[in-house]
């Protein structure tokens, strides 16, 4: 099996679980990468640590952004001329679009957010949530290349060898953008709980310490979401000691208290960490699909009657403004940090 | 300027959904229009409000009773409905249904932006706005938390992991957009009477002048994922500094850190 893993990257900052992918290709079989953007010579040397045979590079100014019509008409006349069985990508924002786009132009279909893949004589098969993991379902792409995109952390990474390396083959560049990138604002919602290990999230309860007194001159709505900044700020203090990110529930988000970026949940992002920590969390179904499958949940929360407890490992019934700074302590004496 | 909201209908969010004899069943929960694409006709909406003499045409594939889902859209202010509805089209998958679609928009003509929620409840893939797009060869302007429209031009913020970017793309555009575009405004009441009264039009493929797309992806197997046993452990404590001890050595021995 001839396996082709779209290495993703944002200026230069590789998805983990483009590495993942690869490890799933070798697997399989061979596996050659592809890296577009503009000096991405580190990438390309990163691919074959990670084991990538081959590794293609479209190096031109014109993919220094990600845009979706150019990535996907240079994939594609790659995947036509080097005839791979299989494209692996991680799941990402860039990746949906650019697979979804590439597998029109070669006329094969494309297996999401997939958490399993099995050889079944000739055929692949995927395994891939749908009905928001309320159902696994196990899927066969008949076209070829069988394309699919791995939910991040679902697959093992490989451990790079600093001692591989190779030549990286020249791409040809297709120029068709129908996009224009304007720039970025690149701000405190840049947050990537995908590939988090640890996250520590927020809910409504972050809002609720009536000890705190907000600045004079604040109407009601403008005290709330001071107060859940504090609440946030003693959230980010834990998830920073833990190496971990901040995920906030919907009711945090419409609450305005924290970015949509930060959401977890149906409508948010679904995340799979090793530890959830949910701090003032009553847990709605919706926030409970997005974060069920962590490895240990842990939940702080005021009401005992709460569904969170009914999927944490670990819980405290508390209030979360005195226990979250004690477990930041502590986490830092016994993490000798 | 013609504007679609291209819609689904899928079971609410809070129905227990599981696989059964190879089947999805939900029990006796509603069909409702896919969340995610509730954001889709708001954000449509709220492009018409901002160009006049716009109009908007919300679009679903679906059985017969895909028109409640329609009838929501209008309920909420969209000005026509079409279903697509054909037997041919049980097995459909996403590059199947971009497909269709993008000949229903060549059909309905005229059109300057199609507005997609971000994905389905269902299969949850999120890929049909960028293969409608593809097919259609238009731009794609995904994962929009804001939209305008200025001399030709659609600018978008785009919410990535990585934070927000400004892109724009010329009319006409495929748009997807996220929860960011605005809380979905609730069906009036004329607008539920209006919606009540609505004569939705069903076209069939031959309708579109199409052939049922191949099935390139099928499904195999269905199954329900393990049951998660899980019995809470209350950690307690005189202080909340006793408690965080106790919590942290237990998380350690779990060794997730």
């Amino acid at each position: 099996m001839k396996t082709l893993v779209y290495i993703d990257h944002f200026k230069g900052e590789v998805q983990p679980a483009s590495w993942e992918a690869l490890g799933l290709g070798k697997s399989l079989g061979s596996v050659s990468a592809v890296v577009f953007g503009v000096n991405v010579d580190a990438i390309a040397k990163a691919a074959f640590e990670h084991g990538a045979d081959e590794v293609f590079v479209a190096n031109d100014p014109s993919l220094e952004d990600y845009r979706a019509e150019p990535y996907a008409s240079t994939l594609s006349a790659l995947a036509s001329s080097s005839t791979p069985d299989l494209i692996l990508f991680p799941t990402t924002a860039r990746t949906r679009e650019l697979a979804a786009m590439s597998a029109v132009d070669l006329s094969t279909g494309v297996l999401t957010d997939i958490t399993g893949l099995e050889k079944n004589g000739d055929s692949l098969i995927a395994t891939r949530p749908i009905y928001e993991g309320k159902v696994m379902e196990k899927s066969i792409c008949s076209g070829k290349p069988v394309m699919a995109t791995i939910r991040p952390r679902a697959f093992p990474k490989p451990e790079p060898d600093s001692s591989k390396s190779g030549t990286a083959t020249k791409v040809e560049v297709k120029s068709d953008a129908l996009t224009t990138v304007e720039g970025y604002a690149q701000s405190e919602s840049a947050v990537n709980l995908g590939d988090a290990g640890v996250i520590v999230s927020g809910g409504r309860g972050v809002s609720n310490n009536p000890s705190l007194v907000p600045p004079a001159g604040m109407d009601e709505k403008e005290a709330e979401i001071w107060r859940a900044h504090q609440g946030f700020t003693l959230i980010g203090e834990l998830a920073n000691v833990l190496n971990g990110a901040v995920g906030a529930s919907r009711a945090a988000v419409d609450g305005g208290y924290i970015p949509y970026s930060h959401q977890v949940g149906q409508t948010g992002k679904v995340v799979t960490p090793d530890l959830y920590i949910a701090c003032g969390i009553s847990g709605a179904i919706q926030h409970l699909v997005g974060m069920r499958n962590a490895k240990v949940i842990v939940a702080i929360n005021k009401d005992a009657d709460a569904p969170i407890f009914t999927q944490a490992r670990y819980g405290v019934v508390g209030d979360l403004f005195k226990i979250v700074p004690a477990l930041t302590t502590e986490f830092k004496k016994k993490l000798g940090k | 300027m013609k504007i679609i909201a291209c819609i689904k209908q899928v079971p609410d969010s809070e129905a227990k959904v599981r696989a059964d004899n190879g089947q999805v069943t939900w029990g006796e929960a509603p069909l409702v229009i896919n969340p995610f694409d509730e954001y889709a006709v708001e954000g449509a909406l709220q492009q018409k409000e901002a160009n006049d003499g716009s109009t908007v045409t919300a679009l679903c594939i679906g059985p017969e009773s895909a028109k409640d889902a329609l009838k929501h859209a209008l309920a909420m202010g969209a000005d026509e409905a079409i279903l697509v509805s054909d037997p041919a089209l049980n097995e459909l998958d996403t590059v199947g249904a971009a497909r269709v679609l993008a000949s229903a928009i060549q059909k309905i003509g005229g059109v300057y932006m199609v507005v997609f929620g971000r994905q389905t409840l269902d299969n949850g893939a999120g890929i049909t706005p960028a293969q409608t797009a593809r097919v259609l060869g238009w731009g794609m302007l995904g994962l929009a938390g804001q939209i305008k429209v200025q001399d030709g031009s659609v600018h978008v913020e785009r919410v990535i992991e990585e934070g927000r970017q400004n892109v724009s793309a010329k009319l006409p555009v495929v748009v997807s957009v996220v929860q960011s575009i605005g809380e979905p405004r609730y069906p009036s009441f004329m607008g539920i009477r209006k919606a009540s009264k609505a004569n939705i039009p069903t076209w069939t493929l031959s309708d579109l002048g199409i052939d049922a797309p191949a099935t390139i992806i099928k499904r195999a197997e269905l199954a329900n994922p393990p049951e998660r046993k899980t019995a809470v452990e209350i950690i307690t404590g005189d202080t909340p500094e006793a408690i965080a001890e106790t919590l942290v050595e237990k998380i350690l021995a779990e060794k997730v850190l």
